[in-house]
């Protein structure tokens, strides 16, 4: 025996190879999923699939209304969400105490990361539904996922206060200036990439989302038939894309479903990559639960 | 513009009342998360409860008989429950596993270069929608699995034939959508292991993957048990992916059963059902909504024990 002479355990090489492997499989997954709807998918996507809607009449089968309608939703959710989330966060990182109040508000915040879109879906179809009587449209489904992006954007908000310096802070209130103006000026400015992350990250569970949204936004395919249509969209049903892929995933069209899932794909892709590059550039920390 | 008396006391009443609303304001911004996660317990509750006294409370959880829609309506959903729990927790044996060696990868074995590709990947994974992974398990998954039921039952005569829309099918769904939350967070566990843990045992004579196994992993395990608690709750709420895959039958949940579950009675049924069928519906939207508070509230107890593991 020497000190030099290594004996690889059979143990070791076991464990390194499962190591590699379990590696190798989360890898090979996404490589299939990706691949394999962008091969099925790409066939389907033309003009025309972009811009008519689903009509017999026409002989038409686009998916125009639900490109519309998952703008619609994203923007109204987005109007919502967002200025009430940053208010949230400011609250608990500028003006709380720790204490009782703060605790039952982090708690609330992390329990609504933690429920599950269906049970959004159900809550938002009675409350926003029948209660508030919005029914089945566009309003209701931005409104329940308003409740749901909620967390997303004041978390990642909080995390982006926290790394303005305490300096700026000491400096701006010691040279007189009010604490709402210290976070109009100084704070939300300092702060902005990260709540952008913030922002796109909520987009994209915008447009992933389903379960929340099939009883709330409803199935809706249409396009406005005139201008006055597109301000009363707002009230009336509307599926995003999700939802239609998966209307006509239960129908059996699947060239359809596999086109919509490319869209979806890319439009993941696409922030993935904005995220990434603003958390590089910005030096952002980003959190995605 | 009209002169202004300057004092360095400036404007201090509508300054303290800019100052005031501001405040107001941001803290009702705050309470809006307090409000969401009341209202829905209460409705969750209120619209959860009336069906368990309609039909009573051992018939609807203990019942085995799901016929909704028949002359003389049965509403157990004692099947729908027990596919929930069986489908999560052979999930979890299926993806934990896979889920904390990728972690292993990332934090320790792999070199830098694999390690950039893989991360990526990770993520990536975690923003594709859950619809997506219903409509490639449909497409892909379904076909093989019933190429194995094919397989397994050619000589059976009482087995029901699923074209691969069953349990398994499901259960290897969701075991890949818990992945990316597995495969994070159990990363940043390992990841905050003091290196001194790492050396003392390399030094000792340790091999590196002994030292991952038998001295990493256990310092990490408050972190790692996170990441399965969060992939519980993840498995257990899915709904959309496994709606089609799972074949959307109230059956035991046997491997090779068309099961439903509780997530996808809501969505197969919620478009048509009606009077106490609804309210059976919420019913089951309020057992899903326990289990849910429960992986919570042992969340925030691992969280508030744990000692920093997680991120």
């Amino acid at each position: 025996m020497s000190l030099e002479r290594k004996k690889k355990r059979i143990s070791d090489v076991v464990l390194l190879w499962l190591v590699y492997i379990s590696a190798f499989i989360s890898i090979l997954i996404l490589v299939g999923i990706v691949s394999y709807v962008f091969i099925k998918g790409i066939t389907t996507i033309n003009w025309e699939f972009l811009s008519t809607v689903r009509s017999s009449i026409k002989d038409t089968n686009g998916i125009a209304g639900n490109i519309l309608n998952t703008i619609y939703i994203i923007v109204l959710t987005l109007l919502i969400a967002t200025p009430i989330g940053i208010g949230s966060a400011i609250y608990l990182n500028e003006y709380a105490r720790p204490g009782r109040m703060v605790r039952i508000i982090e708690f609330t915040t992390e329990t609504l990361s933690g429920i599950p879109s269906i049970i959004f879906g159900l809550f938002g179809m009675i409350f926003f539904g029948n209660t508030l009587g919005f029914g089945y449209s566009i309003i209701t489904g931005a409104l329940t996922l308003t409740i749901m992006i909620l967390p997303l954007i004041t978390r990642n908000t909080q995390e982006a206060l926290k790394t303005v310096p305490q300096s700026y802070r000491s400096g701006a209130l010691g040279m007189g200036a009010t604490k709402w103006y210290l976070i109009r000026t100084i704070l939300l400015p300092s702060a902005m990439p990260g709540i952008i992350t913030g922002i796109i990250l909520s987009i994209g569970r915008i447009v992933g989302e389903s379960a929340a949204l099939l009883f709330t936004a409803g199935s809706g395919y249409l396009l406005p038939a005139s201008s006055e249509g597109y301000l009363n969209k707002i009230m009336e049903s509307g599926g995003t894309l999700t939802i239609e892929l998966y209307l006509r995933m239960a129908k059996g069209q699947y060239a359809d479903a596999f086109g919509i899932a490319f869209i979806l794909l890319l439009i993941v892709l696409g922030i993935n990559f904005l995220t990434k590059y603003l958390s590089r550039k910005f030096d952002v920390r980003v959190d995605r639960r | 513009m009209k002169a202004q008396n300057f004092s360095i006391m400036g404007s201090n009443k509508t300054k303290s009342a800019v100052e005031k609303v501001a405040q107001w304001v941001f803290t009702f911004c705050a309470l809006c998360a307090v409000f969401a996660v009341f209202s829905i317990t209460a409705y969750m509750i209120i619209n959860g409860t009336p069906a368990l006294a309609e039909v009573g409370v051992t018939d609807i959880l203990f019942g085995t008989v799901w016929k909704p829609t028949a002359g003389e309506p049965s509403y157990g959903i004692l099947y729908v429950i027990l596919t929930s729990i069986t489908g999560t927790a052979l999930a979890i044996f299926m993806g934990v596993p896979i889920g904390v060696m990728t972690a292993v990868f990332l934090a320790e074995a792999a070199p830098k270069k694999l390690a950039r590709i893989v991360k990526p990947a990770v993520e990536l994974l975690a923003g594709i929608p859950s619809i997506i992974y219903g409509l490639l398990g449909l497409m892909i998954l379904n076909p093989l699995v019933y190429k194995i039921e094919t397989f397994l039952f050619k000589d059976s005569e009482t087995h029901q034939f699923t074209g691969g829309s069953n349990l398994i099918s499901a259960v290897i769904v969701l075991a890949i959508m818990i992945l990316p939350t597995v495969i994070n967070i159990s990363e940043s566990a390992l990841r905050a292991v003091p290196k001194q843990y790492k050396e003392a045992s390399l030094a000792v004579g340790a091999s590196h993957m002994q030292t991952i196994f038998k001295v990493m992993i256990p310092a990490a395990k408050s972190g790692i048990i996170t990441a399965i608690v969060l992939g519980v709750g993840r498995a257990i709420g899915e709904a959309m992916a496994i709606s089609l895959v799972s074949g959307s039958v109230v059956n035991f949940p046997l491997p090779f059963n068309s099961v439903r579950f509780l997530t996808t009675a809501i969505v197969s049924e919620m478009g048509y059902a009606a009077d106490t069928h609804r309210d059976v519906l919420f019913t089951i939207g309020l057992v899903l909504f326990l289990f849910i508070m429960i992986i919570n509230i042992v969340m925030t107890r691992l969280l508030k024990g744990g000692t920093g593991n997680e991120s």
